[in-house]
């Protein structure tokens, strides 16, 4: 399920620049063609990762935020911009939790793209047991 | 061959129902164009110049007849009465309406297809060896490869939204029949200390700027593939460019990265994705590979052909390869009579061929590169029946490999970025060199024809290519010379100048005289070409 559509109230992102020059932050916005893996020394103290698709068409933050889980980032990662409710399940399959598009999704097509697939072939960075798992357990 | 399970079948259906969904918002107003292109795009559904075009996947080309049935079922019942095989070893129709989509995939899903990711910026259908499990020279079979990798391509979470589009092809054979360099990925099997494993070629293509893939690595195990095909597109997918449409193929990215350094990046990707457990076991390999066991063939069927019908005898030296089961052939079906339309055919033509599958060909068909149809598995006795019956339906056209067997684009006709038609310059060098003995007397000579730079039709790997492009307004014809898809693979040259549509066939014929004149014993013309060089062949087409 999607944890928040957006949240209110918190510490805002500085850029990645920013981050890795002032230490204490504990949330950042990572860009497009920024490297994910600068932020693997910190990851522990951060609690939100923003991670910006200014254009739906750009995938580098997929990549991105299976690098981060797969690094063991545990906080929030959430996909900000240009985000479709076509491409959501992609999204919290490849680690994202919490969503905040610049145009409001309508929640009940929200629910019925996440809970259209009944299972998935490939193993990501969801709990979701992939197919050839299920076929030979 | 593959059979769904429970599972396979799930994911097809959930398809179906998301994408009636996506097309409900859309009529509805709720979504706009430019945000439904993408979805409709991964289900296989273009804007064409007078309708939409619905692209069906045919996983590495391979068909049942049940499925082949249902293809012509589809062009009777929403298309005008004939599908167009494809250069992807796919199908395409032409006439689609937007509201018969949903329909059409739910028809296509119950007979096991669809048309998942047959356009957009995704892992495309992987496409293969045509004669996979009946060619003499393969050292395995191809496809449960190439099953494993379409199921892990199946809606892949990261790889959904790539630079730009993405194929793979897979090959165990020497002879090259799917033009696996020509691939963003080719991958041939071969054989290491008695296993069978992976050599990877990435960065080749097509398009604007055509190159061949160089190897990326020798020996991949199959307990390793996925891991390095996901090292391989993370890199490209987080490094490849997408500042300009034309230079965001993988190849772009090799050639500026230099092989060398791609290798590297990927190297040190795959040490930590090997780390997260997604190879499926060996067991999953084996389940897939069982569903593709070859069918029983009697070892003892006699070996001999009655030639008796000298018409039949010209067929079966033409279109007729060898099986590595004595007794038994593979039958190739030619889509190209003289003076039709490369790749199309009728609805009766389409069930005629699954007939014929289902009464000799152990139910199977398969779909080549070149747009041509090919029964795998044939008794030689059955031949003489098979031919009678192709023969009565326009398809026993004995002109595989030769001039007029002919791959051509869509081009202006249906495409909206053509710049030139493609099939009328396909139709008039067919019926110019229609005389068979002149074809046979010209030999092996693989002739293909794009529209436009976007090379659909593969016009850079042709002994000889036809490129259109916009001259003033108007057609023009770009000739090249020289180039291959096979094991030889190569990139042609422009001979000069462009042509209009009659000067273009003038100056084929004007090669192919220089060829007849310049030719050693048994060379074929790209040989020629090669030894001989462009100088001969210009002075010949310019004077
Ligand atoms: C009619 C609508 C079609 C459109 C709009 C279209 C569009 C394109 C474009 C834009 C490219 C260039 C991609 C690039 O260089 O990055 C391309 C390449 C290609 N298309 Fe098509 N195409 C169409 C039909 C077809 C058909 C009918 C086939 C199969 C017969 C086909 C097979 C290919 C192949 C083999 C390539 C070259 C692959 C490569 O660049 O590596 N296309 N197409
Ligand atoms: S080569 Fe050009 S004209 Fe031909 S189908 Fe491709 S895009 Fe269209």
């Amino acid at each position: 399920m999607v944890e928040h559509l957006h949240s209110d109230g918190e510490e805002p992102c500085v850029t990645l620049d920013a981050f890795l020059s002032q230490s204490n932050a504990t949330a950042v916005r990572l860009e497009p063609d920024e490297d994910a893996r600068a932020l693997i020394p910190y990851l522990d103290r951060l609690k939100l990762i923003e991670v910006a698709f200014p254009k739906f068409r750009d995938g580098r933050g997929y990549s991105s935020a299976r690098i981060l889980r797969e690094a063991g980032y545990a906080g929030e990662l959430r996909a900000q911009g240009d985000v479709l409710v076509d491409q959501i399940a992609y999204m919290k399959r490849c680690g994202f939790d919490s969503f905040a598009p610049e145009k409001p999704l309508n929640p009940a097509d929200v629910e019925a793209a996440l809970t259209r697939w009944p299972d998935h072939y490939q193993t990501a960075a969801d709990k979701a047991v992939p197919i050839w798992k299920l076929r030979h357990g | 061959m593959y059979q769904y399970d429970e599972y396979d079948q799930a994911m097809v259906d959930a398809r179906v129902a998301e994408f009636a969904d996506q097309v409900r918002r859309r009529l509805a107003g709720e979504i706009t164009e430019d945000q439904f292109k993408p979805l409709r795009l991964m289900n296989g559904l273009y804007l064409q110049l007078h309708a939409y075009m619905l692209r069906v996947a045919v996983p590495y080309g391979t068909l049942s007849s049940r499925q082949m049935r249902m293809l012509a079922h589809i062009a009777r019942k929403y298309d005008r009465d004939y599908g167009h095989f494809t250069t992807r070893q796919n199908l395409q129709y032409n006439w689609i309406k937007l509201e018969d989509a949903p329909a059409i995939l739910a028809d296509l899903a119950s007979v096991e297809m669809h048309a998942i990711q047959t356009s957009g910026n995704c892992i495309r259908n992987i496409s293969s060896d045509q004669w996979a499990s009946a060619a003499a020279d393969e050292i395995t079979d191809p496809r449960p490869w190439a099953e494993l990798l379409r199921q892990w391509s199946s809606f892949h979470p990261e790889f959904s939204y790539l630079p730009r589009k993405f194929k793979i092809a897979v090959i165990a054979a020497e002879e090259d029949r799917a033009a696996m360099r020509l691939h963003d990925i080719g991958i041939q099997i071969v054989e290491k200390d008695g296993q069978h494993g992976a050599a990877v070629y990435v960065g080749g293509g097509m398009g604007r700027t055509p190159m061949i893939a160089p190897l990326i690595k020798d020996f991949v195990p199959l307990e390793d593939l996925l891991s390095y095909l996901e090292a391989c597109l993370r890199v490209y997918n987080r490094y490849g460019r997408r500042d300009n449409i034309y230079k965001a193929r993988i190849k772009i990215l090799i050639h500026e990265l230099g092989a060398d350094e791609y290798r590297r990046q990927v190297e040190e990707e795959f040490v930590h994705v090997k780390s997260l457990g997604i190879d499926p076991p060996r067991a999953e390999f084996d389940r897939i590979a069982a569903l593709f066991a070859p069918p029983a063939l009697d070892v003892s069927a006699p070996d001999e052909i009655d030639r008796g019908d000298p018409d039949f005898a010209v067929w079966v030296d033409s279109q007729v390869a060898a099986h590595k089961v004595p007794g038994h052939a593979i039958v190739n079906i030619s889509l190209k009579p003289v003076g039709g339309i490369p790749g199309d055919a009728s609805s009766a033509q389409i069930d005629l061929m699954a007939d014929l599958a289902e009464t000799y060909s152990h139910d199977e068909l398969r779909v080549t590169h070149a747009q041509n149809i090919v029964l795998p598995h044939v008794r030689k006795a059955d031949l003489y029946a098979i031919w009678q019956q192709l023969d009565a339906a326009g398809l026993a056209t004995p002109n595989l490999d030769l001039i007029s067997d002919i791959i051509a684009c869509p081009g202006l006709d249906y495409c909206s970025l053509a710049n030139a038609r493609s099939i009328p310059v396909a139709q008039k060098i067919a019926t110019r060199f229609a005389d068979l003995d002149r074809q046979k007397e010209l030999g092996e000579l693989k002739l293909k024809i794009s529209g436009c730079i976007n090379a659909c039709g593969h016009h850079h790997a042709g002994h000889i290519g036809i490129l259109g492009v916009d001259r003033k307004g108007t057609e023009n014809y770009q000739l090249l010379l020289g180039g291959s898809g096979a094991e030889d693979v190569s990139l042609g040259t422009i001979t000069g100048p462009g042509f209009d549509e009659d000067g273009v066939v003038d100056a084929i014929e004007r090669v192919t005289d220089k060829y007849l004149a310049e030719r050693t014993e048994g060379e074929r013309f790209v040989d020629t070409f090669r030894r001989v060089g462009m100088a001969p062949f210009k002075e010949a087409i310019y004077g």
